[in-house]
């Protein structure tokens, strides 16, 4: 048993009805924390990939490794560490309350390369992709120009060859 | 062949060798019924009173013959009714495919009429679950249920089928069936190699059979085991008769309503080998006080069971008669006389069945001990969920597998009938009996229309105590003897209720007419009732409490009001 760490778990599975349901419903019933979740088709329109970051110990790790295993629809499920995976986030947010603190916003998202990707009279709207603690930072920054809205896309995983 | 989407699904049924579905027709089933009406000749249908007596009769059918149990319903009601059956399969890991209707394909999401989403409802209660809305994926996607549901750890699949595609029509080829080949094992040499120097080592080894030594067929296998690592055994509730209980080194059940030689025991070992089992709650109690001097070895064909509720030392995954084989191979014969002379000292100090003096009233140990006797171990008993279940687990003397028939996981009340009825169907040449409560009776008591309808030649053997007696035993440990809603002094006159379903019925009420009745009840060839009347205090020992040491169990509950 260790202490609960942060996990980040790929999960190749088919894309039959009812798919996801079947993962939301295993952490949920089994009390497995999920605290976020990113999945789509893979270059084959058959086989989803999801990607969830998951809370636990080393045995509930192991757990939900089998548990997920055992479902008819997973082909494969592989932990993603630092050293074996590559991970990025992406963000869109809308901020900014006047013309002047616009301004100022556009030099925060020069800083960490964000795209502008809207605008309006009063608010820009800023993307940004990067490993989550880039992510976090960036929102910290924003936030006192008044965030109206943001969607983070949950942490996507791959593999290393 | 052309054939519409119900004629697959009787074809499909008759591929995998299906001859007997329990079930209940319904308005999003007419296609299917009516092709049941065509193949009448070729596929017996029991009409059941309720939908959930259906599931859990294709239950017991799956645990009396080891095939694959089938139900039908309709949508809606029809399919929300399998729920109870389907988890209790689920729960205990019965191969069962249900197939229920649904309202056509346009009309789904739309809140039809007797439309439910049971693939999302069933979804935590199967193994797997498929709705299907194109006929020509019909009679693959039930082909493929079938595999799932006997594939490695078995277990129920639910197929819905909405109406129009029953009534579409679709080319379709017969297939020869290919049975899932189980015997396997995921482990490596060096693991079993472990595993055989650790019973080389062992001093004190204890086996314990879980319902997996039924399910992989490895009843054989496992005699010969005990045999060569020369232990004691013991068994879980879902693991009777997977060891013959008239073996010498049989010690009974482990666990709450487990022997007090099997405590002992699990308590002193240095070796425990859990086969085919998932360590239940019902069976450790207090984790840290469940065989403290032991390593503990688990055999499994499920790895999410391994270190799952209890940390084991080594594991061997795959099938339990795979596992023994190459086990039976690998492990020289010991000798542990020493260690089953001290179990047998035991066994005479902490008899199951203390002897109490009840006088001519009716014991259930008693009516279960001549029971056991005048059908010389050999029939095939089924229960309900409550006191009745463990004193027939712990009196009755099962020899084989498939034997002792009932609900482990879930504690499905109600469920005894019905799966009493399907393992009659499928064993004709055994005497069934249905051991029941009065609680437990009245939950699906309509089933005796299906037993009397279909000539089904159940014993249906009541024990009336007039109370709730489980919960009634843990009010009066636990909760000071407030028996809340548990007496039930329903006054059921159970004669007159069999009569009316033209089911002959004793009443026995004095210890002396017990043997004589069951005698007469035996010989019928129709269904037949028994009404045990037995007292309200008599509890269910040796008891351990839900998460206590096992080494501590409960042997004297005291009467005093």
């Amino acid at each position: 048993m260790t202490m609960p760490k942060k996990h980040v778990l790929s999960i190749l599975m088919d894309n039959n009805s009812g798919v996801m349901l079947r993962i939301a419903g295993l952490f949920s019933r089994r009390g497995y924390n999920i605290e976020s979740i990113a999945a789509a088709q893979t270059e084959n329109p058959e086989v989803v990939r999801m990607t969830i970051v998951t809370n636990g110990d080393s045995a509930t790790l192991e757990q939900i490794d089998k548990q997920l295993s055992k479902l008819v629809d997973v082909r494969e499920v592989r932990v993603m560490t630092s050293e074996n995976s590559v991970k990025r986030e992406h963000v869109i947010v809308q901020a900014g309350n006047s013309e002047e603190n616009c301004a100022s916003l556009i030099q925060v998202a020069n800083l960490f390369r964000a795209n502008i990707i809207n605008v309006s009279e009063q608010s820009l709207m800023l993307e940004l992709t990067g490993k989550p603690r880039k992510i976090d930072a960036f929102i910290q920054l924003v936030k006192p120009f008044g965030i109206k809205k943001m969607m983070r896309s949950g942490l996507l995983a791959l593999e290393r060859e | 062949m052309k054939l519409t989407g119900a004629q697959i699904i009787i074809e499909c049924l008759l591929e995998q060798g299906v001859d007997t579905v329990f079930g209940y027709p319904g308005g999003a089933v007419l296609n299917l019924y009516d092709a049941i009406y065509e193949y009448r000749s070729k596929i017996r249908h029991i009409i059941t009173a309720h939908e959930q007596g259906a599931a859990h009769a294709a239950d017991g059918y799956a645990r009396a013959t080891g095939k694959t149990g089938v139900c039908i319903a309709t949508s809606g009601p029809g399919a929300t009714n399998l729920v109870t059956g389907i988890a209790t399969a689920h729960m205990d890991s019965i191969p069962m495919v249900a197939i229920t209707g649904n309202v056509a394909v346009p009309s789904l999401g739309l809140d039809s009429f007797q439309e439910v989403d049971i693939t999302g409802i069933t979804m935590p209660v199967t193994k797997y679950n498929f709705i299907i809305k194109d006929v020509s994926e019909l009679a693959d996607t039930l082909r493929r249920a079938f595999e799932i549901a006997t594939t490695g750890r078995p277990g129920p699949v639910l197929v819905d089928i909405p109406k129009d595609v029953t009534a579409a029509a679709c080319e379709y080829t017969r297939k020869e069936i290919v049975k899932p080949d189980n015997y396997y094992s995921l482990s490596a040499d060096e693991e079993y190699r472990q595993v055989a120097d650790l019973i080389a080592a062992s001093k004190k080894p204890f086996l314990y059979t879980g319902g997996g030594v039924i399910s992989s067929g490895a009843a054989e296998e496992m005699a010969k085991f005990a045999e060569l690592v020369d232990a004691p055994v013991s068994s879980s509730l879902m693991g009777q008769g997977g060891f013959n209980n008239r073996d010498s080194r049989y010690i009974g059940m482990l666990g709450m309503h487990g022997t007090v030689v099997s405590s002992k025991a699990v308590s002193d070992c240095d070796l425990f080998i859990g086969i085919g089992t998932r360590f239940s709650d019902r069976v450790i109690g207090d984790i840290v006080s469940f065989a403290p001097k032991a390593k503990i070895v688990h055999i499994d064909i499920d790895p999410a069971e391994i270190n799952k509720n209890i940390h084991v030392d080594h594991q061997l995954v795959g099938d339990v008669r795979c596992v023994l084989d190459r086990l039976n191979e690998l492990v020289p014969p010991q000798d542990h006389t020493e260690w089953l002379r001290q179990i047998d000292a035991w066994k005479e100090e902490f008899p199951l069945h203390v002897a109490e003096d009840y006088g001519d009233q009716v014991t259930p140990q008693y009516v279960l001990e001549t029971l056991d006797e005048l059908t010389h171990g050999d029939a095939v008993i089924t229960t309900e969920v409550g006191q009745h279940q463990m004193w027939a687990a712990q009196y009755y003397d099962f020899k084989e597998p498939r034997q002792f028939i009932t609900s482990g996981g879930l504690g499905t009340m109600g469920y005894g009938l019905g799966a009493s009825m399907g393992a009659q169907v499928g064993r004709p040449d055994k005497q069934v009996i249905n051991i029941a409560g009065d609680g437990s009776f009245h939950m699906n008591c309509n089933e005796l229309v299906t037993a009397y309808k279909h000539n089904i030649p159940i014993v249906e053997l009541l024990f009336n105590n007039s109370v709730l007696g489980m919960v009634r035993q843990w009010q009066r440990l636990f909760y000071g003897k407030r028996f809340s809603q548990t007496t039930l002094e329903r006054d059921t006159d159970y004669m007159k209720l069999a009569e009316a379903y033209h089911i002959p019925s004793y009443r026995i009420t004095k210890k002396s007419e017990v043997r004589e009745v069951l005698q007469k009840a035996l010989r019928h060839d129709t269904p037949v009732l028994v009404e045990c009347v037995i007292d309200r205090d008599i509890n269910v020992l040796p008891m351990v409490p839900a998460g206590a040491a096992i080494d501590k169990p409960i042997l004297d509950i005291e009467i005093d009001d």
